[in-house]
């Protein structure tokens, strides 16, 4: 099966880049790139920064120094999906109606919503409040939201948290699709997420503490 | 794909700019103080023995020459206040975000000051102290904004994430100052036909436009060496949170 | 514009299935209004003459409570960050809420109006005009009441602060408001009105998104 790309080719490219919060640095100068077809997983202790450089490549935070970019990307339009701890799902709408608000709010580039609610095993419960979702099937929720929208970027943040074996299946099953259709993906996780071809990922340890100490 | 990962430094480039205002403008203080002092002394010596008291309100309209340099004052603050929240939207000046916090209190103060010997020129000139003219309610509506203006300094946790929304918020309130001032002032007109209290007179004679200048320019410096010192002070206030910070990070296994 | 319309649609939901705040917003409404005889004499001269001033605090105060389910809850599922990277600008989601907002929050107010009007003996000819400038006014009133809770959605109880922040910047409003049913030139002072909540829904939208932007995470 040929993979189809989708996106045209990209790379994430970050030069000296030091994340923090309130002034205060919270990881060390980082310099990467991650290019189309590959994933990069951030891996290291609670506090090392992972959510923070996350946020600031998301453009959510200002980074405290250094600088990163998107090249080869049309800066007009979003470019990217930010998945993380929080799920934005409204507990009053319905499953089918969260996810069509985010088809319509992000683009509607992707699979249908309908096709994408079975990919991720919530199809029967469309029409249920998604108040009543578990943690796992919410979090599955918001993995649709990455299927809906075609969006090269994913920078996601333990997107495996408080899935099961299988939910942890359609994480690596989902990101090595997006990986086939030329898109590119930051990762950080707990978990080990191994894709079927290890060349495409690589892995950056984040030190846990700045002043002095050994990464 | 290539990574590596080097000692950070660009975060004592951020403290440095900091530092070399502190540094720069540290000598300015106590030549600016001085000034202030013998500026005060002289203001206060025409108001009081060399300009003539009021033929209506007597000696008591000597207020005047510290209740009106206030109130300037208070727009002046605000506009300085305004000029760093540009600075800090626009710019991203490090010391706009400084300059911007350490307005906002001595603002309220003059504000408050103004309001005050408002007051008491009031009471025994019109025997009250408070009278919802215009003027004294355009100022009292402005130190709210500036008490609010502290609040919300003080409910920020992170006081560098703070200070663009509150530029943010400090720019609303110059557009709708303006406002503000133009539906008060219809709104007085509209309640008291006879504009009851003109804080400088239709007139002014030379021997009292000295006194007065004299004393805007007093309260002028003032306001610089206090703005000034109140810097300085964040500026070492944001250091030693970020000493203690570190000093948890490391200390903490 | 299919992504403002979704906006739009999905804010209507959630706000009427919110669990009756609009109901609650009403009796706080109404309630304030009522309390006022209690507190200076039921005199129908005096209570007739306050009364539209009273009806505008009322409304004040009532769209107020109304305002933290504008940012809050968005921010606090996550929501916010994920609206900035949308298809549509911050400024326009902002502009879909605050629609919402006032239709949700304002409406009802206006529609419970005859009540407290008949509460505080006021006449028929001066309802109307209160009818009219509550309708002009409470864009005004919704709009700053956006900047000012988007200006402290990152605080923690920032609802403490909001009103605030948002009670000098109402007062033109509140003059303008009751001017336009019981002044002399209560013509202009409606004119006045009109352009106020037009400036401010304007210019609210850029505002609060600024501010939300700025407040990062």
């Amino acid at each position: 099966m040929t993979p189809r790309q989708v996106f045209s080719p990209l790379s994430m490219r970050a030069t000296g880049l030091v994340c923090g919060r309130g002034g205060m640095a919270l990881t060390q100068q980082l310099t990467v790139s991650v290019a189309s077809g590959q994933c990069l997983l951030l891996r290291g202790p609670n506090g090392s920064g992972k959510t923070t450089l996350l946020l600031t490549l998301a453009g959510v935070i200002a980074p405290l120094a250094g600088a990163y970019v998107l090249e080869g990307a049309d800066t007009e339009v979003p470019n990217l999906h930010y998945c993380g701890h929080r799920n934005a799902i409204k507990p009053r709408l319905s499953v089918l109606e969260n996810l069509q608000f985010w088809r319509a709010a992000n683009g509607a580039t992707g699979e249908p919503t309908a096709a994408a609610l079975e990919e991720v095993g919530l199809a029967a419960l469309a029409s249920l409040d998604a108040g009543y979702l578990s943690a796992g099937q919410t979090r599955r929720l918001a993995l649709a939201r990455l299927l809906v929208s075609h969006r090269p970027l994913w920078l996601l943040d333990e997107p495996t948290a408080a899935l099961d074996v299988e939910g942890h299946d359609l994480v690596t099953r989902l990101l090595d699709r997006h990986l086939d259709m030329g898109g590119l993906a930051i990762a950080a996780t707990h978990d080990p997420i191994t894709l079927p071809d290890p060349a495409r990922m690589e892995t950056l340890v984040l030190g846990a503490r700045i002043a002095g100490a050994p990464s | 794909m290539s990574m590596e990962t080097t000692p950070k430094q660009s975060w004592w480039n951020r403290i440095a700019h900091p530092g070399q205002f502190v540094a720069w403008t540290r000598p300015l203080l106590w030549p600016l103080s001085i000034l202030t002092a013998l500026l005060f002394v002289a203001g206060l010596w025409f108001a009081f023995f060399n300009s003539p008291a009021d033929y209506q309100m007597g000696d008591t309209v000597r207020i005047m020459y510290v209740h009106v340099p206030n109130a300037w004052l208070s727009q002046f603050v605000y506009a300085v206040m305004s000029v760093s929240a540009l600075g800090t939207l626009v710019w991203r000046h490090p010391m706009a975000d400084v300059s911007m916090k350490a307005a906002a209190p001595l603002g309220a103060m003059f504000t408050a000051l103004a309001l005050f010997t408002g007051a008491l020129w009031g009471r025994p000139t019109w025997g009250t102290f408070w009278e919802w003219d215009g003027r004294m309610t355009s100022t009292l509506v402005l130190l709210f904004i500036y008490l609010g203006i502290v609040a919300l300094w003080r409910a920020f946790d992170d006081q560098l994430r703070a200070a663009r929304v509150i530029a943010v918020f400090t720019l609303v309130g110059a557009v709708n100052i303006p406002i503000i001032k133009f539906s008060v002032d219809w709104w007085s007109t509209l309640h008291q036909p006879a504009s009851v209290f003109r804080a400088d007179g239709p007139r002014m004679p030379g021997s009292i436009l000295t006194p007065l200048f004299v004393m805007f320019f007093a309260f002028t410096f003032l306001f610089l060496v206090l703005h000034l010192k109140a810097m300085h002070t964040e500026v070492k206030r944001r250091r030693v949170m970020t000493l203690q910070r570190r000093a948890a990070q490391g200390a903490g296994a | 514009m299919m992504a403002f319309r979704a906006m739009l649609l999905r804010e209507l939901r959630l706000a009427l299935r919110g669990g009756g705040d609009m109901l609650t917003l009403v009796l706080f409404f109404v309630i304030t209004g009522a309390i006022v005889p209690f507190a200076v004499g039921p005199d129908r001269e005096l209570l007739a003459r306050i009364a539209p001033g009273v009806v505008w605090i009322a409304a004040f105060l009532a769209m107020l409570l109304g305002l933290d389910r504008l940012f809050r809850p968005d921010h606090e599922d996550g929501s916010l960050i994920l609206l900035r990277q949308a298809e549509l600008p911050l400024s326009a989601v902002v502009a879909a809420k605050l629609i919402v907002h006032w239709a949700v929050s304002a409406l009802p107010l206006i529609v419970a109006s005859p009540f407290v009007a008949m509460l505080l003996a006021m006449d028929v000819a001066t309802f109307w005009r209160t009818l009219l400038s509550l309708l002009m006014g409470t864009p005004a009133l919704a709009a700053f009441g956006a900047v000012g809770a988007a200006v402290t959605v990152s605080i923690r109880r920032g609802g403490l602060i909001a009103p605030i922040l948002i009670a000098p910047l109402s007062i033109p409003v509140l003059i303008f408001g009751t001017g336009s049913i019981t002044a002399s030139q209560s013509g202009a002072a409606l004119l006045f009105l009109a352009a106020l909540s037009l400036m401010a829904t304007a210019l609210a939208p850029f505002a609060a998104a600024l501010a939300i932007s700025s407040g990062e995470d």
